[in-house]
């Protein structure tokens, strides 16, 4: 009786012990199945304040409790920005209920001509739900700062073009900068990758 | 009571060997499967890199060019040991941070990169060699680029 009643504690710490270990290992397996990069450690996804699409202030901390697909375009864009686009609205769709716990946010690196009416009209034409942002040169040179995410405008007059970076950042729930997908992947691996971070 | 043969008589015997020493290395290449310890292809900026480069050193960390194979060594993997932030292709990394990227499509990917003293990457995924022209021409690649 003693015995067993010593052992029991013992016992609920060793399943305890088992259970926490097999959650880290099942998250370490999870992270790295994904199909975008992921970083490890994963930091706090740096949070903005930028005019949105919508007509308020959009800041990336309006969205904790979804996970945010955070990319980086112009509406002038001849190729990257719209192949980006599509693939991202083909993925919500492709999520089906659960897109509703998904949120695309795209800033724009050319806030001389993208105004937040601008977006806003462009980013429909992708889906609707998808919200952009924008604001003085100044403004958004620091957000991509914060990210990473290099910009260069190249030629002159009105019709210059932007070189920019071309990945879709995936920030979690819980607003950790867990991975970056580069341009190239299918809508699929989006919703691979969205459904792990969503569970 | 030792026989010394002509050279011009051993001849036949030494090319003889040399063909089977070459069908075998050829054999080998085709046939012998390519396997590596890990998929992973690791980088890491050393403590230190920033503060080097700022003094006007020129430091080459990660080389212009590096080649991943399908199947075999086909994920990309980062570490920023250095104080400060460091760029690499797309991504900024914290000090202490790693990136892991792994690569399905055989391809040529460009990066840029500030921790390259050229400021660009190029990531080349290779297809799996699995068949033996595969295994064959993956090898041939393989010895040119080191060579390289």
């Amino acid at each position: 009786m003693n015995f067993t009643c010593r052992l029991g504690p013992s016992l609920a710490y060793m399943l305890l012990f088992v259970t926490a270990l097999l959650s880290t290992t099942s998250l370490a397996t999870e992270t790295e199945a994904l199909k975008a990069g992921v970083f490890n450690p994963a930091r706090e996804a740096p949070d903005f304040s930028v005019h949105g699409s919508d007509g308020t202030a959009l800041t990336l901390s309006r969205y904790r409790g979804k996970v945010v697909l955070l990319g980086f375009g112009y509406t002038s864009c001849p190729n990257v920005c719209p192949a980006t686009l599509a693939v991202l609205a083909q993925a919500h769709r492709k999520l089906g209920p659960l897109g509703s716990q998904v949120q695309v946010i795209y800033l724009t690196v050319d806030p001389e001509r993208d105004s937040p009416e601008r977006l806003k009209q462009y980013l429909a034409a992708f889906d609707p739900t998808f919200v952009g942002g924008s604001g003085t040169a100044a403004q958004m040179a620091a957000v991509r700062a914060n990210y990473g995410v290099t910009a260069e405008k190249h030629g002159t007059g009105s019709d210059y073009a932007i070189a920019h970076s071309s990945f879709v950042y995936l920030i979690t729930r819980d607003g950790k900068l867990r991975a970056l997908m580069p341009f190239g992947h299918k809508a699929d691996d989006y919703v691979h990758d969205i459904s792990m971070l969503l569970y | 009571m030792n026989i010394v043969r002509p050279l011009h008589k051993r001849q036949p015997i030494v090319m003889a060997v040399v063909v089977v020493a070459a069908l075998s290395a050829v054999a080998w290449a085709a046939f012998a499967p390519v396997t590596f310890a890990s998929r992973e292809e690791t980088f890491e900026i050393p403590k230190g890199t920033w503060a080097r480069r700022m003094a006007g050193n020129k430091v080459e960390i990660l080389p212009s060019q590096v080649f991943l194979t399908l199947g075999i060594r086909d994920v990309l993997l980062l570490k920023n040991m250095d104080d400060v932030p460091q760029i690499f292709g797309p991504t900024l990394m914290m000090p202490g941070q790693s990136f892991r990227l792994p690569f399905e499509v055989a391809s040529s990917y460009q990066f840029a990169c500030t921790a390259h003293a050229s400021g660009q990457m190029t990531v080349v995924v290779d297809e799996q060699p699995d068949t033996p022209w595969r295994r064959l021409l993956w090898r041939t690649r393989r010895v040119f680029r080191v060579a390289a």
